[in-house]
């Protein structure tokens, strides 16, 4: 090395120390980082890094190693710098209007799920969206949620999303985009866009509506094609087979007293289900004096949560669905059901006869359901039972569809594949979806996509459809972007940012816009569409009224009166899964969304895959789900991994034995298995996809079960499913109530005080609060248990973690099983922590960590708290969860973000457990004590109380003996878990209360 | 002056079996300081010196993943949150009680057989504590917040807890451990001046002068050594019943089904003298083979040790039957349950396993001819340290991995982290061991010549 090139670079790191040297404070960073700017500075990185990698093929001098440290410094340190604006920062020396100190504002908007709108209040902190709410003005929510809209908080801030324009796989930019477009459309519009086509999901967006008519007005030769993997096409066929033509179904659960629902989980499948669930326990809210209950009949192969519901469940395989249909059908006198008469098992005979007399005597009152997954026929029987029952008008609501301009989809992915294998797609827009992913098997989407020129798709991540696209566009999430979207009845909601795109995504109506080449912002977009639709002088009030509460008024579809078509009989065969081979008893397969990350859109959201879902209390995984008989029959044991084998195509799976499964099915759910979209996405489960062909979306028979030895092992949070004879779950019947009132023990109104070592606690003044818990409403959805999550910061553990038994939930749903394997009761019990007036953990911690406050709520003291897990060990309840590891995660940018500044994030080696959401009261507390009052009785909601979305959690004062709280707790069959145990909990139970039908199981 | 042992002592004559004929007090002196100062580190001792260091490092990987990572090392997890760390703290703290037992209460019931036996006894007693007292540290989420649990002052104003079993323990386990080091220390002063005055190298006669605290073995020196030394016996005495019931709150004051009965203390103490005595026969046997001690550690201080080891086994076993029968006639069905699920869930093997090693395994100790087989008694206090280290496995994890709601329960099992743990500490407990067989006198000299002095033909054995 020379003396004059040693001399040089030692004069330039002279310079960067000497400027280094020169400032102190944010200016020692600001220089910094102007440094790494300039020109000099990295022509010095470039030189000196290559020659000191060299330097180590010899011995390293003393000076070329500090140097070299120097150098190492400067590298880590800069990158920390960079969250800091290289900009002037300056605070708020005069806020904005709306910032109120540091208190949270609310925004109404909307999330669709399948396309249907539910409608949203989104919590923002100083800009950034932390929590979403039920709007209590949107029909579709009333104020509740469900899991899936708590967890949309942990998408928007997903480290994982799409973040750049890529061009084949490469690093782009939305300008190269629009440039590269320009070119290609205009070849387009000289042949009428013949070789156009757009590939979109469901579609109720009134304006994406109105740009797609506009853009296949200009493009005459364009199609547009829509797939949902849960389209409701059969609803489509079996309205069409009924009435003649599409009309979309609403249920008033709110007026039925006798329900049957034919494989239809309206608790939990969109659209309308948050509604749905308010609605159906209404019927259910059984207090000292009610004289009415309604009753639910359901006949389904997999348990749901609505089967969980039943008073009378009937696990039959899906096949076998039509027939019970059918039969119902004929025995209510509809002379078009013909064909067969089915073979019911002798367990299901009675339940039969006594449905059909139930329905016949509860006209205008009953309600038939039936589930998208069956096929046409069974709707169309539905709506000629609810015809002919007089159900149609008062329980059953007939409406134009929601969707813009419905079709079948399965059929219009079909043109659009035969369009592609004939070679007439040359630009194909996929806008939001992941075709590659979900469509049916046979159809070999991938492979005749491969054959479109050009392909743009436009979606969160980058998933299966991106990686086979010759464009990703990464798109806007629902809090990022203008748009609206329709609710099961039709009500238009304005879904409006919270935040700006945080990678700079594009919205569905950005990038029809761009196809029409007039790029604009979505905001333009709508605003101007809903311009268009009202052109009266007080618009600006009107879009103000429409953003402000979430929902524009009168925008619900009006009920449309149908009536049977005259020709409407039942033939024998519609279709390939009505055509049930009598006799035939092999496999049947069932595909369902998987009840957290539905078809797969949520795969990507660890609050969503860990979220135990209801019934199999499955983590991070799928698994071929069957009932006890068949895995008896076919000697298998939950985590053995088989061979499914169908039409020619295997699949490998773990087993999971579900009780209640109806025997003959495996059901599996969809979701999983994915290759792209995500760390955490991919590598989880099996594509059940994979399996699913166009003639058989959703079951067929012809499965074949091999085994193959070998092990997957499952993180369950729940595995033991008996309640070994103790009475946590207290059920009784509805009769039962009626006569007795006193139906269960340990109740609170009997006040059986124990005695106690320690003087009790005073409330004579002040608050105490407390909570009740209507197991009768409680229809185990889980959207508490995320609504904690997002609430209280809790972290996720990943799989191997909640397979030691380490997840945080703070509120878990206990579920349990009494009665026979194959057809049991299934019950649900929210269990978290009780706030014990005797608590067992604040007795035996050493430090005081956690203690009683004045109001009786058992708090803890993370900074106090040495991590001893004694209070966890004497908390009957298990509530508690221990930071075993350091679990939040404190180190990704964007999940920062996230966290409720309300809440501390909680560091390894403390316990932590629910708190009644303190934040929230102390946040009333202060409220009411600006207004100089008492908190008023619901004022304060917990975050699982707020988006219950059947109000089965009630929050309040219990020294205010006319709060609803108070008032539940004074209910005949409120009861402690527990009591024996005389921890005198400040959680209580309203027990479980069946309605059965007397003729079905006498007393 | 200190007694000139030269030929001055009587002999002792044919009385075998305290210890063996022939020993004068210039013997005696001579054999077992020459253990200190002039036996060379053998091959055998640096072994095993060096399998404990080996554990030793073992441990000390292990405690620094623990420190930089947490708990979740473990296999601990929820409903199982104390596993392999609170059981070995059980454990431990179990086996120092035989130790002052031996050296405490025989001293006081004067019974002359302790006399061989009780440093070192009481050096494993001392050693076990220490070593029982770091898990309550190691176990923490936090334990660099572990003073919280002390009684300190402080500007907040904040105390612990005190009805909390935790904090009741750490004042047991402490006044334990101090008095169990000043009791064993005080023991060995006199024999500290024996070994100085034998000392060649200077740098030995400075650590064992420093260590002897000017002791002349004047008159007045003993008087006041032989009143402290009583005192200490006195105050160590109740220790021996109150650490082992207070640890044993820990469990039974929680409501645990498997935890909360009254029976815990006594149970508890006489499993921690149970487990101390077969720790302190399996020290013995090998000291006495390979130190050649078998003139001053008799087949009837084995003997002795095998008949108090039958004793408390018995007790053990009948607070088995008495926990089991308890459980059943509570009427309880959460202790029913935890009691069937003990016998025959999925820990099953744990509870017959103990069974067997602490209520069948002392049974053919009813026999002389196994208690004074030498081979026999090793294996069944093995045996029986097994055992109870199950036993404590069995009440802390059994119990907690199924309470109250069936939908809480959950399964535990040890990553390699525990077992590093648990080794880690034994060697850490050898390392100790070895120092002080090397380093210091293993049987009290001066109480051995008194001892003698005691025996001769006029004075009356035991």
């Amino acid at each position: 090395m020379s003396t004059a090139r040693r001399g040089k670079r030692h004069l330039d790191l002279e310079a960067v120390r000497a400027r280094l040297a020169g400032g102190n404070g944010r200016d020692y960073w600001r220089s910094l980082e102007k440094l790494a700017e300039t020109e000099e500075f990295n022509a010095l990185l470039r030189r000196e890094l290559p020659r000191q990698m060299a330097a180590f093929g010899h011995a390293v001098t003393r000076r070329e190693l500090l140097k070299l440290a120097g150098i190492a410094l400067a590298l880590t340190v800069l990158p920390g710098c960079t969250r800091r604006p290289a900009e002037e920062i300056l605070p708020y020396a005069r806020p904005p209007e709306d910032l109120a100190g540091d208190r949270p504002l609310f925004y109404a908007t909307a999330m669709a799920l399948n396309g249907s709108a539910l409608g949203l209040l989104v919590e923002s902190h100083e800009g950034r969206p932390t929590k979403v709410e039920g709007n209590p003005r949107h029909p579709a929510s009333l104020g509740g949620t469900d899991a899936f809209a708590q967890a949309l908080v942990y998408t928007l801030y997903d480290p994982d999303r799409s973040r750049a324009v890529l061009n084949r796989g490469r690093v782009s930019s939305w300008a190269a985009f629009l440039a590269d477009l320009r070119g290609r459309m205009a070849a387009q519009r000289a042949r009428k866009g013949a070789g156009l086509r757009i590939l979109t999901e469901t579609v109720t967006s009134p304006t994406l509506a109105d740009q797609l008519h506009g853009l296949l007005a200009e493009f005459s030769g364009a199609r547009w094609h829509r797939f949902d993997p849960l389209a409701p096409d059969n609803l489509r066929a079996g309205a069409r087979m009924a009435f003649g033509g599409y009309v979309d179904t609403q249920y008033r659960f709110d007026r039925a007293d006798v329900v049957l629902s034919l494989d239809a989980d309206f608790l939990s499948w969109p659209p309308g289900h948050v509604r749905y669930a308010r609605d159906f326990t209404l019927k259910r809210r059984v207090r000292a004096g009610v004289r009415t209950m309604n009753r639910l009949y359901v006949v389904e192969p997999a348990p749901t949560i609505t089967g969980a519901m039943a008073d009378h469940r009937l696990p039959l395989r899906p096949t076998h669905i039509e027939r019970f249909a059918r039969a119902v059908a004929r025995a209510l006198g509809i002379q078009a059901a013909s064909g067969e008469v089915p073979e019911l098992s002798p367990e299901d005979t009675p339940v039969f006869s006594a449905l059909v007399e139930d329905l016949q005597a509860h006209r205008g009152s009953g309600l038939i359901v039936a589930g998208r997954q069956q096929p046409p026929i069974v709707h169309a029987l539905a709506h000629a039972m609810n015809q002919a029952l007089g159900n149609a008008g008062v329980t059953v609501i007939y409406t134009d569809p929601v969707e813009a301009d419905p079709v079948e989809h399965l059929g219009s992915l079909q043109a659009l594949v035969e369009d592609m294998a004939a070679g007439r797609v040359e630009e194909l827009i996929i806008v939001g979806g992941n075709p590659v992913y979900t469509a049916p098997a046979d159809l070999q989407f991938a492979e005749h996509l491969a054959r479109v020129p050009s392909r743009v798709h436009q979606s969160l991540y980058e998933d299966e459809t991106s990686a086979l696209c010759s464009w990703h566009v990464p798109a806007a999430h629902e809090l990022e972007a203008w748009s609206d979207a329709r609710a099961y009845d039709g009500t238009v909601s304005i879904i409006q940012p919270l935040i700006a795109p945080l990678y700079g995504g594009k919205t569905a109506h950005e990038l029809v816009a761009a196809l029409l080449g007039h790029p604009r912002s979505s905001y333009e977009i709508v605003r101007e569409f809903w311009k268009s639709q009202h052109r009266t002088a007080d618009f600006e009030q009107y879009w103000r009224g429409a953003l402000h509460e979430g929902v524009i008024a009168g925008t619900a579809l009006p009920p449309k009166s149908v009536s049977l078509r005259a020709d409407f009989a039942v033939s024998e065969s519609h279709g390939r899964q009505a055509s049930v081979r009598p006799g035939e008893e092999g496999l049947e397969v069932v595909f369902s969304p998987d009840p957290t990350i539905w078809d797969g859109c949520f795969a990507n959201n660890a609050w969503l895959q860990e979220l135990p879902k209801p019934l199999t209390k499955l983590t991070w995984d799928n698994a071929a789900l069957l009932g006890p008989q068949t895995a008896e029959r076919l000697d298998l044991h939950n985590e053995e991994v088989v061979e499914l084998h169908y039409h020619g195509r295997t699949l490998r799976a773990p087993v999971l034995i579900l009780p209640g499964h109806a025997a003959g099915a495996v059901t599996l759910p969809l979701g999983y298995g994915r290759t792209h979209g995500g760390r955490i996405a991919t590598g989880q489960g099996f594509n059940a996809y994979t399996l699913r062909r166009s003639d058989a979306l959703w079951f067929d028979s012809g499965l074949e079960i091999r085994k193959t030895g070998e092990r997957h092992r499952l993180a369950l949070t729940h595995d033991h499913h008996r309640m070994e004879g103790r009475d946590l779950i207290q059920v009784s019947t509805f009769k039962h109530f009626r006569e007795r009132l006193h139906i269960v023990h340990g109740s609170v109104t009997e006040e059986q005080r124990l005695p106690s070592l320690y003087p009790g606690f005073s409330y004579k003044e002040g608050y105490a609060w407390g909570m009740a818990v209507d197991l009768n409403a409680c229809i185990g959805c889980n959207a508490c248990v995320v609504a904690c999550q997002a609430e209280n910061n809790v972290p996720t553990v990943g799989k191997t973690q909640v397979m030691i038994g380490r997840e945080m939930h703070w509120l878990r749903v206990d579920r349990y099983y009494v009665g026979d394997l194959d057809r049991p009761n299934t019950y649900f019990e929210p269990a978290l922590c009780m706030h014990c007036e005797n608590a067992p953990c604040e007795l035996v911690c050493p430090v005081g960590a956690t203690n009683h406050s004045d109001e009786g709520l058992n708090q803890m003291i993370y900074n106090r708290c040495v991590g001893t897990r004694y209070c966890s060990n004497n908390c009957p309840y298990k509530v508690r969860r221990f930071n075993f590891l350091q679990f939040a995660d404190v180190t990704t940018p964007s999940l920062q973000l996230m966290y409720n500044p309300d809440v501390t994030v909680r560091a390894r080696g403390v316990m932590e457990k629910c708190t009644y959401c303190v934040q929230r009261i102390q946040g009333g507390k202060i409220r009411a004590e600006e207004e100089n009052r008492r908190v008023h009785d619901g004022e304060i909601k917990t975050a699982c109380q707020q988006a219950c979305p059947a109000e089965a959690i009630i929050f309040g004062d219990l020294n205010d003996p006319n709060s609803r709280v108070a008032q539940l707790r004074a209910q005949p069959h409120s009861y402690a878990l527990l009591a024996e145990l005389n921890t005198q909990p400040r959680t209580t139970y309203l027990a479980r209360i069946r309605n059965p039908n007397p003729k079905i199981e006498p007393e | 002056m200190r007694p000139r042992p030269d030929r001055l002592g009587p002999e002792i004559s044919a009385k075998p079996s305290v210890m063996a004929p022939g020993l004068t007090y210039a013997s005696v002196s001579d054999q077992l300081s020459s253990l200190v100062l002039e036996r060379p580190a053998s091959r055998g001792w640096m072994i095993g010196f060096g399998i404990g260091l080996v554990l030793v490092m073992v441990l000390l990987y292990a405690v620094t993943y623990l420190f930089t990572t947490g708990v979740g090392i473990w296999g601990i997890a929820m409903p199982v949150a104390w596993g392999f760390a609170i059981t070995n703290f059980v454990w431990w703290i179990g086996i120092g009680h035989a130790g002052t037992l031996i050296s405490a209460i025989l001293l006081l019931m004067r019974l002359h057989w302790r006399t061989s036996i009780a440093r070192f006894a009481e050096a494993m007693t001392v050693f076990a504590v220490a070593n029982a007292a770091l898990f309550p540290l190691l176990h923490l989420g936090r334990p660099w917040r572990f003073y919280y649990i002390l009684p300190y002052p402080n500007v907040m104003g904040l105390w612990p807890q005190f009805r909390s079993p935790l904090v009741w323990d750490f004042f047991a386990v402490m006044t334990y451990f101090t008095v169990s080091l000043i009791f064993w220390y005080t023991g060995m002063v006199p024999d500290l001046a024996t070994v100085r005055d034998r000392a060649k190298g200077r740098f030995s006669r400075i650590v064992y002068g420093f260590l002897a605290s000017g002791w002349r073995g004047s008159t007045i020196h003993w008087r006041r050594y032989e009143t402290v030394y009583w005192l200490l016996a006195l105050l160590a005495t109740p220790l021996v019943v109150s650490v082992h019931s207070i640890v044993s709150l820990d469990f039974a004051v929680a409501i645990v089904p498997g935890w909360h009965t009254t029976i815990f203390p006594p149970y508890f103490v006489a499993g921690a003298i149970f487990s101390g005595l077969a720790m302190v026969l399996v020290l013995t046997i090998p000291l006495r083979k390979y130190y050649g001690l078998d003139n001053l550690i008799t087949k009837m201080h084995l003997d002795n040790m095998a008949k108090l080891m039958l004793v408390t086994g018995l007790i053990v076993t009948y607070a088995y039957a008495q926990d089991a029968f308890m459980g059943w006639y509570s009427g309880n069905p959460f202790e029913r349950y935890e009691n069937l699920n003990r016998a025959f869930g999925p820990y099953a093997a744990v509870y017959w396993a103990t069974l067997v090693c602490n209520v069948l395994s002392p049974l053919p100790l009813w026999f002389k001819r196994v208690r004074q087989n030498i081979p026999a008694l090793m294996v069944i206090s093995i045996l029986v340290l097994v055992g109870m280290w199950l036993e404590r496995f069995m009440i802390i994890v059994v119990s907690l991995h199924r309470d109250y709601l069936p939908s809480a329960w959950g399964m535990f099992s040890p990553t390699i982290w525990d077992w590093a743990v648990l080794w880690g500490v034994i060697g850490l407990f050898i390392v100790y061991f070895f120092l002080f067989i090397r380093y210091l006198p293993m049987i009290s000299m001066a109480e051995t010549r008194r001892l003698i002095h005691d025996l001769q033909p006029t004075g009356e054995e035991r």
